[in-house]
């Protein structure tokens, strides 16, 4: 059944949720660290462990994939619900030092790429 | 009195009405794609800066901070776009995704997370330096801002910024998000951001989940998981640093 699905999804976000405000905790931060990292992993092994390979049968995987069909809609969402005008009315001072960020984090993508070595390039 | 009973329903079912919206809204940038850029440019990154340049005067005309979703019309985008359900469909983008990929690049991954913290902090507080500022609190809180609008505002508060520099540090953290997601589709193929180890690379090291989350639906959504597993734990790791380590450092060059 498609709940299944949406099910399973629901229950490694919670509990990757759980799992990243608890790290945060750790490390003394009111924050949530990796919790959305930590659901996709969960996510990930429980939909490779041969518990579920062989029984999750298409309609719920549906229910998964449903969502990652609305990934590119949720995302125009949030876009349209950005502070663009807090950005833009920040003044230079915060446009220069978010746009210099911006620009030196991409240039260090090629450099660190290299590092993790060639095989990896598909 | 049509208007008052559409205007009405919309409002009552304002999620269902954001569905309708953001559907309507990625069907027009679909086809402008096609026949202005004839594809060119994707047609998701033209539904994302649509939706930007909606947010923009969804601001200027309630003069709140959640762009279009402050009209009251609109409020279903709140839900739909809102943390929840990103980081619902994000985490179930994972689905497809390739174990071994991420292990062999996971170690690279976790590494860029702290290049790019201490990377975006440091200019940051290069550029707070530029424009005049020398107290290291300022100067601290600004270049945490340039890492993500969260860590800039957690930062500051931490360390008793004044408000003023604070709501700084938001903005140069907005600009920020705002620039990947509209910057990645342009940039990504002279960086090489086309297979998972880059895609976690650069997750790393824009940290910023908005920005990586828009960026990447605009660039190729299969490299949205290997993107947003290395950039949700940057904030984390900047609200970590930046009101220690990072602080004592620059207390000790500006102290």
């Amino acid at each position: 059944m498609v709940i299944y699905g949406v099910s399973l999804l629901a229950f490694c976000m919670l509990v990757g949720s759980i799992c990243g405000i608890l790290l945060g905790r750790l490390m003394g931060i009111n924050a949530n660290v990796g919790g959305v990292g930590i659901s996709m992993i969960l996510l990930i092994l429980l939909a490779n462990t041969s518990l579920f390979k062989f029984k999750m049968k298409p309609i719920t995987q549906g229910g998964i994939t449903f969502w990652s069909a609305m990934y590119i809609p949720i995302v125009v969402a949030m876009a349209s619900k950005q502070n663009v005008s807090g950005a833009i009315d920040g003044g230079w001072m915060a446009f220069t030092a978010g746009s210099l960020a911006v620009l030196a984090s991409f240039s260090f993508i090629p450099l660190l790429t290299k590092l993790a070595g060639p095989d990896d390039v598909e | 009195m049509l208007n008052d009973v559409i205007t009405a329903v919309l409002i009552k079912n304002d999620l269902v009405t954001a569905f309708a919206f953001i559907g309507l809204l990625v069907f027009i940038s679909y086809r402008f794609s096609d026949w202005l850029t004839r594809g060119r440019i994707h047609g998701s990154a033209l539904a994302i800066t649509l939706g930007l340049v909606l947010a923009y005067f969804g601001g200027k005309y309630t003069g709140g901070s959640n762009g279009l979703a402050d009209i009251p019309i609109f409020a279903g985008i709140g839900i739909m776009g809102g943390a929840m359900l990103r980081d619902f469909a994000i985490v179930s983008t994972a689905f497809g995704a390739d174990l071994s990929s991420l292990k062999k690049a996971g170690y690279v991954g976790a590494i860029s997370i702290i290049i790019g913290v201490i990377l975006s902090f440091t200019i940051g507080g290069i550029v707070a330096v530029l424009f005049g500022y020398s107290d290291p609190i300022s100067i601290a809180t600004i270049g945490a801002g340039a890492a993500t609008y969260i860590v800039g505002p957690v930062t500051g508060t931490a360390l008793g910024a004044s408000t003023e520099v604070i709501a700084l540090s938001v903005a140069a953290g907005l600009v920020k998000s705002v620039l990947v997601m509209v910057g990645t589709p342009l940039i990504a193929k002279t960086v090489g951001l086309n297979n998972p180890t880059s895609a976690m690379i650069y997750g790393g090291l824009m940290g910023t989940t908005s920005g990586v989350a828009g960026g990447l639906a605009a660039t190729d959504p299969k490299l949205v998981p290997y993107g947003a597993m290395t950039a949700t734990f940057y904030t984390g790791i900047g609200c970590l640093l930046a009101p220690s380590l990072l602080f004592m450092i620059v207390s000790l060059i500006f102290g």
